[in-house]
C-alpha cells in the first residue's frame, strides 16, 4: 500500500515523512526520523519511556499513530536542552544520580517537564502520581523525585 | 495481504459514508478515538488490518459544553480535557474521579470516556460512572442520529450497541439539580495503573435531609455494568442512615455475578462492591453537604 504523507512541527522544525497507516508515533521517531531518544520499553501504555508532547500534552508515543502527528507540535527529549546547554531537569538527574541503566530517563524527563509546567512547585505526592505511568527498574525512583524537586526549585529561582 | 489504511474525515456524513462504504465491500473498520486500546490490540496477535477511521478531527466528537441546560462531552474529548474542566469538576465530581483513574498522566492525555465506554471492558472505570450519572449516547446513523441510554450501550464483555455503520458522537447528561452529587469508587491492588477488581458508581439528591432520588451502578463484578435500582429504592426516602446504606450494599452484592481470577475471587468481589457502595454513598453525600 502506498506510505502516507505527513507533515508535523517537531521540536520547532517543520518535518515532512512518509508512514505506513499503521505505524506507530514510536516508530515514526526512531525509524523514519532517527530521533532515537525515544525510547519503547513495552509498546502498551505501561512503561512510558516513550513519552512525547504533543501540542504539550504528555502522551505516550506507542499508543498514538504517526500519521496522527499531522498538523501537530511534537516535542521528544531531543528538543529538551537548548543551544546554551543541557535544561535544569537534564542537570538535576546528573547531580542526583537519577539513572542507572538510563533507558526510562528520556520518559521521565518529558515527563516532569510537562508536570512542571503545570505545577511549578510539585510536592512529592503530586511528583509521584504525576510519574506513576514511568517505569525505572533501577534507581528507586527516590532519587528521580529529588531530581525533579531539585529542577523546581532552581527553575522558580534561577541561580 | 490486506493492509491497514487510514482516514480522518472532518464531517460526520463522510464518517457515516465511509462506515457504509467499508461495510459494502466487506471490510473491516477500526474507529479510533484515543487510541489507547486500539492500539494496544493492534500490536496484539490476531488482529487483522483494517480501515482506521479516527474520528477527533469532527467539530461534533471535539464538543464540551456544560451549561444549565445540559452537559455535552464529545467523543473525542480527552479524561486530561474533562478533569481540567472547572465546571464539570463542580457538576459531576464522580464521573470524573472514575475518569482520572483511567491509567497514567500519558494514558489521560489521549483516553477518551467514550473510547472507554464503546471498549465495554467489564472493569471499564467511566461507564458506572456514566450510568449514575445518567448519560445518554448520542449515536451518528446512516440517517441522522439515535439516543440510547448508556446502561443500554454495553450489551456484554467487549460489545456494544452500536449496528454496522454508527459511531458514537458524545453523551448527554443532566446538569445536576442542587441537592445532587456523584461519585465513583473502585479498588484496585494498586492505587494507580491497575484494573479494577469492583467499581461503584452513584449519584445521590437530598431535599432537607431525605433522599429523593439515587441511582447506583456496579462495575468489574459482572459481564457488564450494571444499574442496581433495588440499591436505589433501598436509600431513597431514608436519611441516609446506617441500615439504608446496609440495604443498598447487599442490593449491590445481590446483582453482582462476579468471576474468579488472579485480582480476587468471585466472593471476594461480592464482599467489596458492597463495602464501597457504602462508602460511595458516604462519600457523595459529604458532597452534597459540603456544597
Ligand atoms: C496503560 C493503560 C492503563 C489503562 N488503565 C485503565 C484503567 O485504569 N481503567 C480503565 O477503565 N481503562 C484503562 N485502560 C484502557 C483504556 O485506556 C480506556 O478504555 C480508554 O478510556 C479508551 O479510550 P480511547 O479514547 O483511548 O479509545 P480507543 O482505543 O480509541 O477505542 C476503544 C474502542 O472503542 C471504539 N471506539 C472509540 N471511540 C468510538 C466512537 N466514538 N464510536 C464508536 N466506537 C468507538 C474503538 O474502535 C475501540 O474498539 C488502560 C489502558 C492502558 C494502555
Ligand atoms: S513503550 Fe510506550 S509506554 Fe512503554
Ligand atoms: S535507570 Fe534503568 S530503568 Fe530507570
Amino acid at each position: 500500500m502506498a506510505r502516507l504523507q505527513v507533515e508535523s512541527t517537531i521540536n520547532g522544525e517543520t518535518k515532512e515523512f512518509l508512514c505506513d497507516a499503521d505505524q506507530s508515533m514510536l516508530d515514526v521517531l526512531r525509524d523514519e526520523l532517527g530521533l532515537t531518544g525515544t525510547k519503547e520499553g513495552c509498546g502498551t501504555g505501561d512503561c512510558g519511556a516513550c513519552s512525547i508532547l504533543v501540542d504539550g500534552r504528555l502522551v505516550c508515543a506507542c499508543l498514538m499513530l504517526g500519521v496522527e502527528s499531522g498538523g501537530k507540535s511534537i516535542e521528544t527529549i531531543e528538543g529538551i536542552a537548548d543551544k546554551d546547554g543541557l535544561h535544569p531537569l537534564q542537570r538535576q538527574f546528573l547531580e542526583n544520580a537519577a539513572l542507572q541503566c538510563g533507558i526510562c530517563t528520556p520518559g521521565f524527563i518529558v515527563a516532569s517537564k510537562a508536570l512542571l509546567e503545570k505545577h511549578p512547585n510539585p510536592d512529592e505526592e503530586t511528583i509521584r502520581y504525576w510519574l506513576a505511568g514511568n517505569l525505572c527498574r533501577c534507581t528507586g525512583y527516590d532519587k528521580i523525585i529529588r531530581a525533579v524537586q531539585d529542577a523546581a526549585a532552581e527553575m522558580s529561582h534561577p541561580a | 495481504m490486506e493492509s491497514y489504511s487510514y482516514a480522518a474525515p472532518n464531517s460526520v456524513s463522510e464518517a457515516v459514508a465511509l462506515l457504509s462504504d467499508n461495510a459494502s465491500i466487506g471490510r473491516q473498520t477500526q474507529i479510533l478515538a484515543g487510541g489507547t486500546d486500539v492500539l494496544v490490540q493492534m500490536r496484539g496477535s490476531g488482529h487483522t488490518p483494517r480501515a482506521i477511521l479516527d474520528i477527533k478531527a469532527l467539530v461534533e466528537t471535539n464538543r464540551l459544553e456544560v451549561s444549565a441546560e445540559g452537559i455535552y462531552i464529545g467523543s473525542a474529548v480527552s479524561s486530561a480535557v474533562i478533569n481540567e474542566n472547572q465546571q464539570l469538576q463542580e457538576a459531576l465530581p464522580g464521573l470524573l474521579e472514575a475518569a482520572d483513574l483511567i491509567g497514567s498522566t500519558q494514558i489521560q492525555g489521549r483516553a477518551t470516556i467514550c473510547g472507554n465506554l464503546c471498549n465495554a471492558s467489564p472493569a471499564g472505570d467511566s461507564i458506572p460512572a456514566m450510568i449514575a450519572a445518567s448519560a445518554v449516547c448520542d449515536i451518528a446513523t446512516a440517517t441522522g442520529t439515535r439516543e440510547l441510554p448508556v446502561e443500554e450501550f454495553v450489551v456484554g464483555v467487549g460489545q456494544n450497541a452500536l449496528q454496522p455503520g454508527e459511531f458514537l458522537l458524545g453523551l448527554k447528561l443532566p446538569m445536576p439539580t442542587p441537592g445532587t452529587k456523584d461519585a465513583y469508587l473502585r479498588f484496585t491492588p494498586r492505587t494507580e495503573m491497575d484494573i479494577a477488581v469492583a467499581g461503584v458508581g452513584v449519584s445521590l439528591t437530598l431535599k432537607e435531609g431525605v433522599c429523593t432520588a439515587a441511582r447506583v451502578a456496579i462495575g468489574a463484578v459482572a459481564p457488564t455494568a450494571r444499574l442496581v435500582p433495588e440499591a436505589a429504592n433501598a436509600l431513597v426516602g431514608t436519611d441516609l442512615n446506617d441500615q439504608a446504606l446496609a440495604d443498598a450494599g447487599e442490593a449491590c452484592k445481590a446483582a453482582a455475578s462476579p468471576i474468579s481470577d488472579k485480582r480476587g475471587t468471585a466472593q471476594y468481589r461480592k464482599k467489596v462492591v458492597a463495602v464501597l457502595c457504602r462508602r460511595a454513598i458516604a462519600l457523595a453525600h459529604q458532597r452534597i453537604q459540603g456544597a
